[in-house]
């Protein structure tokens, strides 16, 4: 770790104006990812900006009778609202599946969006990672990849986005609010947040230089069935190999999006419309054009598996 | 004290104290967090320094030239020490690789430089600004490509087995059997996966040297940084009162004590030094993994009449082979036998010893392959396995058992568990969603006699304290000592106090092998009969006929308070045990039974355990409360073995990518059901005077075969290749279920 300054932020303008001011500053919130980064020296921050004392931890209802989620609220109480619970099912579901207790109780929703991936060969800093140092090689590619994405990846990078609650944020169409240094508001849907490698695999979001995330919206609810399942080789505490998101309706209609398998998470609205016909079709469109690897190739038949797990439960 | 016969009845067979529930005497201090661990000792010297070590880049070759400038600048940084400084240290016992020093280098995350500084920070942050030029030489790390080089190999800890063990005519009673398996297994390279990082504060006084460490034998540490600092070992104090698990990989010394020591010695400060996660998986020592291949010949009526067992794996140059053949020497009887184990070259971090060593790997293949059989024949496996007890060593019909209830634990387990409600056609049975299966497995560890001493003392208030180099890694050593102090004095528990892990002390067996608690307490009994004697000289009694019970020591109708024989001051016992040769004439090992239930997704083929039992015929039992705790954390590893744990080698770097507890996966609670533990009380008269054997290790022998076989009879799909995880049986499995 190098050293590095620190400020706690008294209102959103001050944390973006320092970040702007300071190059090399980066916001805090929970610190669950940032700290082991700094630790290997992955991120090497100059100056912290502690964004946590700032008032963006409520949950309120919106005009339309959707959800606004503070970027600080903690994933303990963001799975545990009652609207949460009641409304977003989904949503709850993937954040209890992640990490830990302890973790959820540190863990905001900005933060959250913005973890890092989990490629064993980005935390070397001793081995080539276009993520860590761009153009330096990806070792993930002929090397051990078997957690690592399926579709939606380049010659450049092949990792996938490790997190739980953007699967479910990206079933439900939730959409990013970001301020920035002149003071303005801009939202990003969460389709277009998660940038794919392509070329620039180091650029993972669609926030620019000192925007802050300040809350995340959902639309109203979309009634149906909640489910998310999470596959891993332990019962918890360990990251995706392959999860499901998705809202299912008595129709046979629904939405569905895949975490693990891709630098984002997985949604395919028009494999989505295959629903009806069942999980095979809605997999096979979903990873048209899909380049695993030898060792992760079996996510796809894995993701197959645990969507027809998902409709079998939504039949009850 | 000498044990050359088998022990008749002794002040141990009152079982007052000794074999009851007693909970741990150092829970409080354990969960008060004040049982301090050896990075936490902060109290023991002043001025402590932080080291940080930096590890190699590069799995082979040599360092041209380091460059420690810029970490010297730093702030804070009192000194850089690089390998290039000094000629490579021996190796250690039992090791082969040099820890450190020289250009040369032989594994990956090999230690090649310590920074100490004022702050854990300050040396951390210096260690990033090391730059190291190598020389990259060809490595080799993959054992399937190397297999073909491998060599014939004889069993480091059974130099008595002949390197090629052959008994009868295997290749004739194979081809001649009705019935045959020929089946290939592969365990993968695992890491311990202690909670307590390997951890040294060591600090200088006058040309002596003392480490407060995290060591499981106290006197193989002392003895092995004198031989490495080339001092007179009565110069080294090793002081490990409290370690954080063990499992094997604190047996040998570490790089974090050699650097600690050499770090304070060249800053003239106390330096202390814990591995980081990465270097603990990198830098030390791996149960190497396997590839085995088990073929098995029988009779209709299921007799074995040929086993062959065959284990490849790597090591470094000079490194050990592990010994997966070592329980199909014992396990079942048959006249024709074909046993070998192979070593291949490889450039990984060293292979060395991981609890149950050469058991838990060869049984992992050995009892899937007798389920394998048992179905072939259409036999129930636990008959089967029944059918092929035994009661002599195999290869020595002259020399039988000290005691073997291996029937005993297959049928009270079979019954406990509801064994004759399995179906026995696999993926018969349902529950909802999930396939149901049942597994089981017998197992076997040897029991290891081995010299150990004690020393107690009757203080003038009427106490007891112990003195002994034993250690406690977490199992309970304290908690037998007291017991076994208490039940020979015949005083309360609480009178006993305890002090063990420093090399002031006597000698003892120390913790490995799951020879710490019977050879232990043996030690300490010897001292006890000691003491009892110089208490009954103090008193005017016979020491034959004195009886010591509830603080009093009584002969005919005298009796006196125990507290005054030493009431002119205190009156010592000093002595150890040592061992003739009834592990000779009689095998002496332990054996089990798991049984194992588990579902299966029948969309994802997640594997859930629901049900585990252990019966076990381990002797005497000390202390059920820790002999259960013992047990269900072996029980537990096996669930790690079956289904998750192994570490993941880039075969172009040489390094195991997976090397933090995030990658390496452990069973966390949610992955451990219910599990029930059930002990055959059986003490054994020739393992010594507490008729005690290991139990530590038996409890993770056989405990994966048992996962996987109770995975097949789910599913119908036999996965050979460890942990069984979903990839592997998704590709046995196009299908759903
Ligand atoms: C052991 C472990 C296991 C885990 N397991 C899982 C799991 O199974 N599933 C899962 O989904 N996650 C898992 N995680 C990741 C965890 O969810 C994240 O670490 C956490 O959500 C990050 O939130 P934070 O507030 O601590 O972020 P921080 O570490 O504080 O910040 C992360 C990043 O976000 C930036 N940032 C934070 N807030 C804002 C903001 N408001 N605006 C702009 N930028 C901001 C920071 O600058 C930093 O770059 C695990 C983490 C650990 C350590
Ligand atoms: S997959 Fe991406 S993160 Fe992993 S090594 Fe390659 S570039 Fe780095």
């Amino acid at each position: 770790m190098r050293p590095f300054t620190y400020e706690r932020a008294a209102s959103p303008a001050a944390a973006i104006a320092a970040v702007t001011a300071t190059p090399g500053a980066k916001f805090i919130a929970g610190g669950t990812n940032l700290l082991d980064l700094m630790k290997f020296e992955i991120e090497t921050p100059t100056h912290l900006v502690d964004v946590r004392s700032l008032p963006l931890a409520t949950i309120e209802d919106t005009e339309e009778g959707g959800l606004r989620i503070g970027a600080l609220v903690t994933n303990t109480d963001l799975a545990s609202h009652p609207r949460v619970k009641r409304d977003y099912g989904v949503l709850s579901r993937a954040i209890v599946a992640g990490a830990t207790g302890q973790l959820r109780n540190k863990a905001s929703v900005g933060g959250n969006l913005l973890q890092r991936n989990r490629c064993p060969y980005f935390y070397n800093t001793a081995v080539p990672c276009n993520k860590r140092e761009p153009g330096s090689g990806c070792s993930a590619i002929g090397g051990v990849s078997r957690s690592l994405a399926v579709i939606g990846t380049s010659e450049l990078c092949i990792a996938q986005n490790p997190g739980d609650m953007a699967v479910a944020l990206r079933v439900l169409d939730a959409r990013i609010e970001a301020m920035n240094a002149a003071g303005k508001t801009r939202t990003i849907p969460i389709a277009e947040f998660f940038r794919l490698p392509d070329f620039t695999p180091a650029v993972e979001f669609a926030l620019r230089p000192g925007e802050l995330i300040t809350a995340v919206t959902l639309p109203p609810p979309i009634g149906g069935s909640h489910h998310y399942h999470k596959v891993r080789d332990r019962a918890s505490y360990a990251f995706a190999i392959v999860s499901v998101a998705a809202v299912l309706h008595e129709d046979g209609t629904g939405r569905v999006a895949f975490g693990g398998v891709a630098p984002r998470p997985w949604r395919v609205e028009r494999a989505e419309a295959e629903l009806p016909q069942g999980s095979e079709a809605v997999v096979a469109a979903a990873f048209d054009g899909a380049k695993p690897t030898q060792d992760n190739a079996f996510k796809i038949p894995l993701a197959e598996r645990a969507l027809a797990l998902v409709i079998a439960e939504g039949r009850g | 004290m000498q044990f050359t016969t088998p022990a008749g009845r002794n002040p141990i067979d009152q079982l007052k104290v000794v074999g009851k529930p007693v909970t741990r005497v150092d829970g409080p201090l354990k969960v008060t967090g004040n049982a301090r661990y050896a990075y936490e000792r902060h109290e023991v010297v002043p001025n402590q320094a932080y080291g940080w070590i930096l590890g190699a880049t590069i799995a082979k070759g040599r360092i041209i030239q380091i460059d420690t400038a810029a970490a010297e600048a730093e702030p804070g940084v009192l000194k850089v020490l690089t390998t290039l400084d000094r000629d490579p240290v021996p190796p250690g016992f039992r090791a082969t690789v040099h820890l450190f020093g020289g250009a040369e280098i032989q594994h990956y995350h090999q230690a090649i430089a310590l920074v100490v500084a004022e702050s854990f920070e300050q040396a951390r942050a210096a260690a990033h600004l090391i730059a190291v030029e190598y020389e990259t030489a060809h490595g080799r790390f993959d054992l399937a490509a190397e297999a073909s080089g491998a060599k014939p190999i004889a069993d480091r800890d059974s130099p008595d087995s002949p390197i090629v063990d052959r008994v009868g005519d295997f290749d004739a009673a194979f081809a001649e059997a009705p019935v045959t398996l020929d089946e290939s297994y592969a365990t993968p390279d695992q890491s311990h996966a202690m909670m307590e990082p390997h951890a040294t504060i060591a600090a200088w006084a006058d040309g002596t040297l003392t480490v407060w460490t995290s060591a499981q034998m106290i006197g193989w540490h002392r003895e092995d940084l004198a031989h490495m600092l080339g001092l007179d070992k009565e110069d080294i104090r090793v002081e490990s009162p409290f370690i954080g698990g063990g499992f094997g990989s604190k047996l040998l010394l570490r790089v974090d004590a050699l650097l600690a020591a050499l770090g304070s010695k060249a800053t003239g400060r106390p330096v202390k030094v814990a591995l980081q996660r990465p270097l603990i998986i990198n830098n030390g020592t791996r149960r190497a993994g396997t590839m085995q291949r088990i073929r098995l010949g029988a009779t209709r009526d299921g007799r074995l009449t040929a086993i062959s067992h065959h284990s490849l794996n790597g090591n470094l140059p000079g490194g050990f082979a592990e010994a997966a053949v070592a329980p199909t020497r014992l396990l079942y009887g048959t006249p024709n036998r074909d046993l070998a184990l192979k070593l291949a070259i490889l450039d990984l971090p060293e292979g060395n010893d991981m609890r149950a060593p050469g058991e838990a790997s060869g049984l992992m293949a050995l009892e899937i392959a007798m389920d394998e059989m048992a179905e072939k024949l259409g036999l129930d496996p636990v008959e089967f396995r029944i059918r092929n007890d035994t009661q002599v060593d195999p290869a020595k019909p002259e020399r039988p058992f000290s005691e073997r209830h291996l029937i005993e634990c297959l049928r009270t387990g079979a019954e406990r568990f509801g064994w004759s409600r399995r179906n026995p056609s696999p993926g018969a049975v349902r529950d909802g969603k999930w396939l149901v299966g049942l597994g089981m497995a017998a197992a076997y560890r040897g029991n290891l006699v081995t010299p150990s001493k004690a020393r107690i003392r009757l203080e003038r208030d009427g106490r007891l304290t112990v003195e002994t180099d034993m250690t406690d890694i977490g199992t309970g050593s304290y908690t037998i000592l007291a017991q076994t102090a208490a039940e020979m004095m015949g005083c309360p528990l609480g009178s006993v106090k305890l002090a063990l892990g420093d090399s002031a002390y006597p000698a003892s067996s120390g913790s490995g092998g799951q020879w710490g608690a019977n050879n232990s307490t043996a030690g300490l009994y010897a001292a006890c009969v000691k003491l009892r004697e110089a208490v009954a000289a103090r008193l005017g009694f016979n020491a034959e006929d004195a009886a010591f019970a509830d603080g009093m020591v009584t002969s005919g109708n005298r009796s006196v308070p125990l507290a005054e024989a030493a009431k002119d001051g205190p009156l010592t016992g000093e002595d150890g045990i040592e061992y003739g040769d009834l592990d000779k004439r009689y095998a002496q090992g332990t054996f089990a039974a798991h049984f194992v239930e588990v579902g299966v997704d029948s969309f994802t083929r997640e594997v859930r355990v629901r049900r585990m039992l252990a019966v076990c015929d381990a002797g005497r039992v000390l202390n059920p409360i820790t002999a259960r705790s013992q047990v269900i954390g072996g029980m537990t590893m096996g669930v790690g073995a079956a289904l998750m744990e192994g570490l993941a080698v880039d075969r172009r770097f040489g390094y195991f990518v997976n090397n933090d507890l995030g990658g390496y996966e452990v069973p966390v609670h949610a992955d451990i059901p219910h599990q029930e533990v059930i002990f055959l009380d059986y003490p054994d008269d020739k393992s010594s005077p507490m008729k005690a054997k290991g139990i530590g290790e038996l409890g993770l022998c056989g405990v994966g075969a048992a996962v996987a076989n109770a995975v097949y009879n789910a599913t119908g799909i036999r996965v050979r290749d460890y942990p069984v995880t979903v990839d592997k049986h998704l590709a046995e499995a196009p299908q759903r279920a």
